[in-house]
């Protein structure tokens, strides 16, 4: 199992995102994802996560081509975005619960990726009065109850304390252990050591990769 | 299976938990229904007539009221982007999202219409074919606004885009609910206005699971 990303591209309403990435994350590999804001660090995830379609080249996980079978690919990988996806009406345990299930996996799962994250003395209480802190450790334990090879993290450490983000960088090394993947849009250090690192640039403002005519500058 | 059984469970759940506005669209439809006699008066002829049309009417209002909750909040939540990545395929989402919305607007209106049928001095014959004719024709209410909810799904106050975009395509449902009970009311058999409406339904659920999924993937691009 590998990702393999050929000259990937990626158009928002006209605009060019970015294009021509390439890079490849091995089996047992983690890599982070740098760059300035805007540059398209999230676009990439949520593309990489079938959300955003593929405007040119390739994505593979595998011999599983995401532009050919987005379904395939989705069914590899797990997202942990900048949003928690955590439901304030329902407890904390329920959160998970719901996940695992969805997943196809038990309530004792659930459990135990709560206690690893610590919310299990408060799985009882409403999601609602969660802290920021405790929300995203609730988004990022469905990493632990969906068994994907491949993590897509976007700033998973944003309002964790330090002990917890200790805690996202050990599951990280445990997940990659066992022959799985992560990328990781980062801006601090992960404590992950020396990893592979993809840099993404902003694209120069180039008529060439514009379809739009507005954009490309031609009503000048 | 058991993910769709946990699904919809959990959508009953936040729909009946505070804030989640399941009783809300039951209340409309009731309150609704009580000022009709108010507003048109006591005479037991006019308010038997028009007693089908009314509670269809206010039955139609009451599920768009609600509508727009059925994806909105797990889009902006990010629930949805999870949804999406889940085993189940997104047209399966729907459909379990769907029938949660139906048990807990058209269901509980099928079961209070006659009650308040009864409040319109609608006779006892027309009952049944109010009660079925609910029963079979509020999931395509459900269904079909679901796709205009899915549709508005990113724009914000989008309630308003999305009565009118959908109630225009509730007009057959009204046409046949209120037909049905008319039938009865004048002692004719309303199964052919009943057959349709199960008709309907059936198309809806059909076509609205796909037509919603679509609209939902492109909505959160």
């Amino acid at each position: 199992m590998f990702l393999d990303l050929n000259k990937l591209c990626c158009r928002r309403a006209g605009r060019l995102v970015f294009h021509d990435l390439s890079f490849r994350v091995e089996a047992g590999q983690a890599a982070a994802l740098r760059g300035p804001n805007g540059v398209g660090k999230s676009t990439l995830l949520r593309q990489l996560a079938g959300l955003i379609p593929v405007a040119g080249g390739e994505a593979r996980l595998g011999d599983v081509s995401l532009v050919r079978d987005r379904q395939g690919f989705q069914e590899q990988v797990a997202y942990a975005g900048h949003l928690d996806a955590v439901k304030p009406a329902l407890s904390i345990g329920e959160n998970l619960t719901l996940w695992a299930e969805i997943h196809g996996n038990d309530a004792a799962r659930a459990e135990a990726a709560l206690e690893r994250f610590g919310l299990d003395i408060i799985a009882t209480r409403p999601a609602a009065q969660c802290s920021a802190g405790q929300k995203r450790r609730l988004g990022l334990a469905r990493l632990l109850v969906a068994n994907r090879p491949l993590w897509l993290l976007d700033e998973p450490t944003v309002s964790l304390d330090a002990d917890a983000a200790a805690l996202v960088a050990d599951l990280v090394r445990e997940h990659i252990a066992a022959g799985g993947m992560a990328l990781i849009a980062t801006h601090v250090e992960l404590g992950l050591g020396d990893i592979p690192t993809l840099e993404m640039t902003p694209p120069k403002a180039d008529a060439h990769h514009q379809d739009d005519p507005f954009l490309a500058g031609s009503w000048t | 299976m058991r993910a769709i059984v946990s699904l919809l469970g959990r959508d009953l759940r936040l729909a009946l938990r505070l804030g989640g506005g399941g009783g809300i669209g039951i209340a409309f439809f009731v309150l609704t229904v009580i000022l009709i006699p108010l507003g048109v008066g006591p005479e037991t002829a006019t308010l038997a007539r028009i007693a089908g049309g009314v509670l269809w009417i206010a039955a139609l209002l009451a599920a768009l009221l609600s509508l727009d909750r059925i994806f909105q909040a797990d889009f902006e939540d990010g629930s949805l982007d999870q949804l999406m990545l889940s085993p189940l395929a997104l047209e399966q989402v729907v459909l379990a999202k769907c029938i949660a919305h139906w048990l807990t607007t058209g269901l509980p209106m099928a079961l209070i219409a006659p009650v308040l049928g009864v409040m319109l001095q609608l006779p006892e014959s027309a009952l049944p074919a109010l009660i079925i004719g609910m029963a079979l024709g509020t999931p395509a209410l459900s269904l079909i606004g679901a796709i205009g909810a899915a549709i508005t799904v990113g724009v914000r106050r989008g309630g308003l885009l999305l009565s009118i975009l959908v109630l225009p395509l509730y007009i057959p449902t009204l046409i046949l609910g209120a037909r049905a009970v008319e039938q009865a009311l004048l002692d004719l058999s309303p199964w052919p206005a009943l057959g349709l409406l199960a008709a309907l339904t059936l198309f809806s659920a059909a076509l609205a699971p796909f037509a919603a999924a679509a609209a939902l993937r492109i909505n959160t691009r």
